[in-house]
């Protein structure tokens, strides 16, 4: 029976570690992204695989990780081999920069301050808006319930703040009343989900809330998913512009020597065939004409730039979510 | 185990004895509100949720399920977590064995601490589990720069879903080994060496036969959670689809892609591996006990 044992753990053994010679044996560049770019990246591969092989000869194969985008960053300090790092919030970008894993200044190796698509933050509200929904100051109005996602743990609930935040600043002006106005707001959520998919199942499956705040990409996503004839999509007067970084592993492609292919990976989202994939995928593409090309989905929406209008990421991430910071003083009931 | 096995041996018959008499006997309201109760919480929180597994798997019909089920990354998680428990049940079979015969038959210092600790894995949460792996293998953890030099990839990799399980999986066998080898005491082995058996014929012919059935109910068990461990694997796996994605891995994210169909799919072969589990637990249970009636 031992030695059954053996040879079986023997088999095992030399199993894992030709599938894994096998898998060294051609080019392969391991993408690391967040969690609600699935469907998009699904999409993006084989055409750049396609294009790749076109120009190069070449076949590549892209492997996919996704999960919650600081978790994601998390793991790659910690030695996961990602070539390209595609998030949707910078701060988790400059964390990698900050472990010497990514060049200090990755914004200028690619255009658009290498986000090649953005999102902004909408509301999702139940089919005819009963409660007649139209911008920030009506979801702040006592006896409205909005769904938003916990702004400690998740990108998109950190938007979702910084956005209300934004439109008290420019709409009501200082500080003082932008604190209080996103301490009416956030009295009217009921439950803080943990990220913005959990979000999304407690308004759309279980029901809760008047309206979800999320990005443009999850409610036109959600209104496909679970029928158009439920929810209608609100845009506010003012939004905030969620930009989606991507960068290179230095590390990992200098080791794997993959610069080259991980480079022309990343230029192919801002092509006009990855644009396009994008814009299919309901994010803000960079791309002029295929923006234009698909107006009536991405309505005209004015939005600010969080550096700009409130601070940069490291000073946000101090003064409103730190431990004790802005958002910690407005939770207390 | 022994415990569980005597008292299943014993236990049907003293409790009828016990009904049988007046005097012992329960009230009837007693004996059917316990009842009620019992079965009441089992109808809820076990029945049902294994009945909409299989109703939602099946929702959108057997095509949609036979799809979901041999799309190619389904496939790879299928085998990650096969190779995974292929790997880590041999190894925790010899481990529990010689922790178990140490414990059971020999004295030594530390005896005690030993025995504690096999249960660690256990009382520790899983995600702390996977985090210690990490802590040792990350790149920013002990052996990472080591690991990285030499191009060692563990954790990330099918090595650090092995570990991940090895370690939860860690006490089932010698659990299960530990007391009935304790109970046994080390008679008949002595008997054997006297009459002349080697050590090892000792084992393969006195011990073994012994200890057959624990042994096998701690293997099944120790399988079933190294198939469907979550925690630690998830801490440690990196999520590449299609490579480290083990069968508990995949249902989450499929079911994170709103394709609740194929998730419930995945988690029906879960629940299958459960059932069967349980179904050789209940065979080994009434085999053992009939050899301990015959004994």
């Amino acid at each position: 029976m031992l030695s059954r044992v053996f040879s079986w753990a023997g088999f095992v053994l030399a199993f894992v570690f030709l599938t894994a010679y096998t898998a060294l044996a051609q080019t392969t560049i391991l993408n690391v992204s967040y969690d609600v770019s699935r469907e998009l990246y699904k999409q993006i591969n084989p055409a750049f695989i396609d294009a790749w092989k076109a120009k190069t000869g070449e076949t590549v194969t892209v492997n996919q990780s996704h999960g919650g985008s600081s978790k994601q960053a998390a793991s790659v300090a910690e030695g996961l081999d990602a070539d390209v790092i595609t998030m949707n919030q910078a701060p988790d970008i400059d964390f990698l920069a900050d472990k010497g894993l990514v060049a200090k200044d990755w914004k200028s190796k690619f255009p658009n301050d290498a986000a090649p698509y953005t999102s902004v933050s909408v509301f999702l509200v139940r089919k005819g808006n009963p409660k007649g929904i139209k911008d920030w100051s009506d979801l702040a109005k006592p006896g409205i319930s909005v769904i938003v996602p916990n702004p400690k743990t998740s990108g998109n609930g950190r938007y979702t703040y910084l956005a209300a935040w934004g439109y008290a600043l420019e709409n009501l002006g200082g500080a003082d009343a932008a604190k209080d106005f996103v301490k009416k707001l956030f009295g009217n959520v009921p439950v803080f989900d943990g990220g913005g998919r959990g979000a999304t199942t407690t308004f759309s499956q279980r029901d809760v809330g008047d309206a979800l705040v999320t990005f443009e990409n999850e409610a036109r996503l959600i209104a496909v998913e679970f029928g158009a004839d439920k929810f209608d999509i609100v845009y506010p007067s003012l939004s905030v512009e969620a930009p989606a970084p991507v960068a290179i592993n230095e590390k990992v492609v200098d080791k794997k020597k993959t610069r080259e292919v991980a480079t022309a990976y990343l230029n192919f989202l801002y092509s006009p065939e990855g644009q396009a994939i994008i814009a299919k995928y309901d994010f803000r593409p960079r791309d002029e004409a295929v923006l234009r090309a698909n107006q009536a989905k991405f309505p005209p929406v004015k939005t600010f730039d969080v550096e700009k209008l409130i601070g940069s990421w490291a000073d946000v991430r101090k003064t409103h979510f730190a431990d004790g910071g802005i958002y910690d003083q407005i939770s207390v009931k | 185990m022994a415990g569980a096995l005597s008292s299943l041996a014993f236990g049907s018959v003293g409790g009828s004895a016990f009904e049988r008499r007046a005097a012992t006997r329960d009230p009837a309201w007693v004996k059917w509100l316990i009842l009620g109760l019992s079965l009441s919480f089992f109808a809820i929180f076990i029945l049902l949720p294994l009945i909409a597994v299989f109703v939602e798997a099946l929702r959108k019909g057997w095509g949609t399920y036979i799809t979901a089920l041999s799309e190619p990354d389904a496939l790879a998680a299928v085998r990650l977590t096969l190779i995974a428990a292929a790997i880590a049940v041999p190894l925790n079979l010899i481990f529990g064995v010689s922790a178990a015969w140490a414990i059971a038959k020999y004295q030594f210092r530390g005896k005690n601490a030993l025995t504690t600790l096999i249960d660690l894995p256990f009382s520790v949460s899983p995600v702390v589990a996977g985090l210690v792996f990490v802590l040792v293998f990350g790149a920013q953890g002990w052996f990472g720069s080591w690991l990285g030099d030499h191009n060692i990839r563990i954790i990330f990799a099918v090595p650090g879903i092995v570990l991940a399980t090895i370690f939860v999986t860690f006490p089932f066998v010698a659990r299960e080994l530990i007391p009935l080898m304790e109970s046994q005491g080390r008679e008949e082995e002595e008997a054997a060496i006297v009459l002349g058996a080697s050590g090892l014929q000792t084992f393969w012919r006195v011990t073994l036969p012994n200890i057959k059935w624990g042994l096998l109910y701690g293997v099944i068990l120790c399988n079933a959670r190294a198939m469907g461990e979550f925690g630690a694997v998830s801490v440690v796996s990196g999520h590449i689809r299609g490579q480290t994605n083990t069968l508990p891995l995949h249902v989450e994210i499929v079911y994170n892609e709103y394709n609740f169909a194929a998730a419930f799919a995945v988690a029906s072969l879960l629940a299958l591996l459960a059932l069967f589990t349980l179904i050789l637990k209940t065979i080994i249970e009434v085999r053992a006990a009939s050899q301990v009636a015959k004994a």
